[in-house]
């Protein structure tokens, strides 16, 4: 018998334009739980993929118990008993529970379903892990924790020996989180193996024997769970804490433009709120970052702070006037700036051209149109003036259809649209997200320029770097609450990464430190 | 992609979108036709008493229907023929306007499949007011203007419920469309089965149909069109017609309005970042598209000789559905809309040649113009393939510049 069940050996897997995958190993003994821990875009989830069938690696080998395997699509996975439960749950919500744990995999007579089979080995399933469900209920009618359960059966029922749980946390309250625990320690202690993809480390500590770090795609280390303690996790997944050149002045905070009290945001996947009573000010002049692992809150906040979704609860000053419920356009005019998180789905209109795009927001201005009817000549000299002054290229210059851009030059033109509105308030949101160096620091080297001609900055970022170099305060999200309040100056990324795990929480929202 | 004129700094007529858009729609169309001439050559060999010169009788007419003028010593003759031109322009007016009705709520995201309810509505209002005002009291001329006006108003009425069902509730506008058809159907049904003063009983056996709106002197200005093609149905409706098609180009290119609906239809999303209204976006869209439908019925039964057939309560309007065809083969442009809308009421036009002249019947027509109609929704998959062609050739010529 070999010592691992499972060994990934040398996996590279690359996408066009990035390696997700360089060179990494992972050995997973049996009966043991073991955590994959790393930031958002460490390559987790490709690894995953890959040992599920849903990936072909371009190098490297998948041995099961010391044979190599190849896994070409989920069914072999299956096959070998390799079963996940996916971050966002793949169950059928009209179906009953019974239905969906046995679909795929039915018994059948003659053509003929047996569910009394099913059902009662579902059920003992059930009882033998403590695994609480209804299996007549539909699944929409039923909480997410149970319906990880039924996902949990799915793979039991299935007779999987390996266990992929996909940030299985995310969605469950923290006596549902606590629940898994003891299931996934019961699973282990049964022979079954486990692989537990997280980015939160007191989940690590708690429940896993052993825990594989990677970080950009790079494999880091594979270390004993009691051998370490969560600062040295947190250094390991954050990297060294390299701080990206940007040359900033101090900052000369002055009067708060935005004011935000008490906001809350439902969820639109899950029954918590995704963004629960927070409250900050950003003033005119400086550069508030909102840091933390996507999926705490953030876009949610951005989406009710800028109009796009509904808040349930709190109020948002902007330049004094209370803008709680008031339409997009009357907040942008109120002097709020947004550059959208996607690009593609928000920021542009793909099919318009550059120039359409360039007034999307201010083609109602007088300047631009006379009774209704649009003034091209005035459209054309203000986009030529903007590609000029931001320098965004394209094929054929304003009458670029803005699908035929490259993304650079896509962030870049609603950079220029957004800065150049001349809001009190610009709130960036992953400004440089899948950008190339030379567009990461022209954007942030823009965004300083306007810190300091006295505009309010409001920065979403998940980038550690941008965090710390381009920010003068930083707020920290850890699922939907701002957890801790601090000043890049006397903070370092070790610390953030806790802030960012939950494993660290400044109950007074950190005031001492600003 | 585009190549440039170096005489004239302009994009090279055949590269632009328009040329490749009216090569995609003549590409369907022939292809309609060929299709059509193996439904004729089939039906010729299979069916006694069609001889191989009826045979290509029927395949001159299919293709040069329109300027068919009789038969001369047993020969087809073919020259201008000013009735089969102005039938088709009269013919060809309600299409270009429900063609029109569809092109515009494609632009902006929609699927206007609704067009035959909003037809039957803006018919019922138009007929109503047409008949119900004393032109004794309040000169016809201005009664036509109120029976259009009530007609689009009616129509983009019926047109906003599927707009304000997908605004406010998301539910699909095919879904609501098709369903307010019938309803539109049964409703226009009703309203006249209780109207005994509108229908037809001065001439025996006619009630089923209402009164042509000549008959309270109601009538679409001739403007010299029935000079210029003596004989036909022929009236102004198809100026005005040609007009809305240009003021909707107009307001689909050059104004804010425009700019805002095909944001909203092209990313709703970002539309609505950008702080456009995206919801009375929708029900605009699909109101212009109800009031340009029910104009097309209205310019229709104002002609004043046309006699709208109530009692058949199960059907919807052909000219309704047809307007997808036409704004399909048009790639949803405004102007290219009057064409492909003549070209429709063309192909009728032969087809009754084709009924007259030869022993081809009338369903061997619908069948030659359904196959038609059905490929023209290759118009997009044609220019898709045109597309992919020139990028090729691109491709092959740079990588042959590069060695």
């Amino acid at each position: 018998m070999a010592e691992y069940v499972i060994e990934m050996n040398h996996i590279r897997k690359e996408f066009p334009g990035i390696v997700a995958n360089d060179d990494i190993t992972l050995k997973l003994k049996k009966g043991e739980i073991h955590a994959l821990l790393g930031e958002n875009g460490a390559g987790k989830s490709t690894l995953m993929s890959v040992l599920f069938g849903l990936y072909q690696p371009e190098k490297g080998t998948i041995l099961k118990n010391g044979e190599e395997v190849k896994i070409n699509n989920p069914n072999d996975a299956t096959a070998l008993g390799i079963g996940m439960v996916h971050q966002h749950f793949k169950l059928i919500d009209v179906f009953t529970v019974l239905d969906n744990i046995i679909l795929g995999a039915e018994t059948t007579k003659l053509g003929f379903l047996q569910k009394k089979e099913a059902r009662k080995r579902v059920l003992e399933l059930s009882e033998k892990y403590g695994l609480k469900i209804d299996v007549d209920a539909k699944v929409e009618d039923i909480t997410v924790g149970m319906q990880q359960r039924v996902e949990i059966l799915k793979m039991l029922y299935r007779e999987n020996e390996i266990l992929i749980f996909d940030e299985p946390t995310a969605v469950l309250t923290p006596q549902e989180i606590e629940e898994l625990m003891e299931i996934m320690r019961g699973f282990a202690k049964e022979g079954k193996s486990i692989l537990f993809i997280t980015h939160k480390l007191n989940e690590i500590m708690a429940v896993s024997d052993r825990v594989t770090v990677l970080h950009k795609g790079k494999y880091i280390g594979t270390v004993n769970t009691k051998d370490v303690t969560k600062q040295e996790l947190s250094t390991m997944m954050v990297g060294r804490p390299v701080q990206l050149e940007i040359n900033k002045a101090e900052a000369k905070p002055k009067d708060v433009v935005l004011s935000v009290h008490g906001l809350t945001v439902p969820s639109k996947v899950h029954k918590n709120d995704a963004v629960k009573n927070v409250s900050f000010d950003v003033r005119k002049g400086e550069i508030v970052c909102i840091a933390g692992i996507d999926g705490n809150g953030q876009t949610e906040l951005i989406h009710g702070l800028t109009g796009l979704e509904k808040t349930t609860g709190g109020t948002i000053t902007l330049c004094g006037q209370d803008i709680s419920n008031a339409s997009i356009r009357l907040r942008s005019q109120t002097g709020m700036s947004h550059i959208p998180e996607d690009r593609h789905k928000h920021g542009l209109v793909l099919d318009y051209t550059l120039e359409q795009n360039l007034v999307l927001q201010r083609f109602r201005e007088k300047r631009f149109q006379n009774h209704g009817f649009i003034k091209f000549d005035e459209v054309r000299k203000y986009a030529d003036e903007l590609i000029k002054q931001y320098d965004v290229r394209s094929g054929q210059g304003p009458v670029t259809v803005a699908r035929s851009m490259s993304g650079g030059n896509q962030q870049k033109a609603i950079i220029a649209r957004e800065l150049d509105r001349d809001a009190d308030l610009i709130v960036a949101v992953q400004p440089t997200r899948g950008l190339d160096v030379g567009a990461i620091e022209y954007i942030h080297g823009q965004l300083i320029a306007e810190r300091d001609r006295d505009k309010a900055i409001l920065l979403v970022s998940l980038e550690m770097e941008e965090v710390m170099g381009l920010s003068d305060r930083i707020l920290v999200m850890y699922e939907g609450e701002i957890v801790g309040k601090l000043d890049p100056n006397k903070t370092d990324a070790q610390e953030l990464g806790l802030y960012m795990s939950g494993a660290k929480r400044n109950q007074n929202g950190g005031e001492v430190n600003v | 992609m585009y190549k440039i004129d170096p005489n004239t700094g302009k994009q090279k007529f055949y590269t632009t979108d328009a040329a490749k858009s009216v090569l995609s729609a003549v590409i369907s169309i022939l292809i309609g036709m060929v299709v059509g001439t193996l439904i004729i050559v089939i039906v010729g060999l299979t069916r006694d008493g069609i001889t191989t010169k009826g045979m290509f009788d029927g395949i001159k007419l299919v293709f040069f229907g329109l300027f068919s003028t009789g038969r001369d010593a047993g020969d087809l003759t073919f020259g201008f023929n000013p009735v089969n031109m102005g039938n088709m322009l009269f013919r060809g007016t309600p299409l270009i306007m429900t063609g029109l009705s569809v092109a515009v709520a494609f632009r902006t995201g929609l699927f206007n499949i609704g067009a035959p309810g909003q037809y039957l509505m803006g018919t019922t209002a138009t007929l109503y007011i047409a008949l119900m005002l004393p032109t004794e009291t309040i000169p016809a001329w201005i009664v036509w203007i109120l029976a259009f006006l009530g007609g689009m108003i009616a129509g983009a009425l019926w047109g906003c419920i599927p707009g304000i069902l997908k605004a406010f509730l998301n539910i699909n506008e095919v879904i609501t469309c098709i369903m307010t058809n019938w309803i539109a159907a049964n409703l226009v049904t009703w309203f006249f089965d209780v109207r005994d003063s509108l229908k037809n009983s001065q001439e025996g056996g006619k009630v089923g149909y209402i009164l042509p709106t000549s008959s309270n002197g109601v009538e679409t200005f001739k403007l010299g069109l029935d000079k210029l093609f003596p004989g036909s149905q022929v009236n102004g409706g198809i100026i005005i017609a040609i007009l809305i098609a240009v003021l909707i180009y107009i307001i689909m290119t050059k104004t804010t309005f425009g700019y805002q609906l095909k944001a909203c239809g092209s990313n709703r999303n970002a539309a609505k970042y950008a702080g456009i209204n995206d919801k009375m976006n929708i029900i605009y869209s699909m109101a212009i598209a109800g009031a340009l439908s029910a104009a097309g019925a209205s310019l229709y039964y104002l002609s004043g000789h046309t006699e709208f057939f109530w009692s058949t309560y199960q059907m919807l309007p052909s000219e309704g559905f047809n307007g997808i065809p036409v704004a399909l083969l048009a790639s949803n442009h405004p102007i290219g809309a009057v064409f492909t809308g003549c070209f429709m009421s063309m192909l009728n036009i032969a087809g009754m040649q084709l009924k007259t002249l030869t022993a081809y019947n009338e369903y061997i027509t619908d069948i030659i113009i359904a196959s038609i109609v059905y490929l023209s929704a290759f118009a997009m998959i044609i220019k898709m393939f045109i597309n992919n062609r020139q990028k090729k050739k691109e491709t092959l010529k740079q990588e042959g510049g590069n060695k």
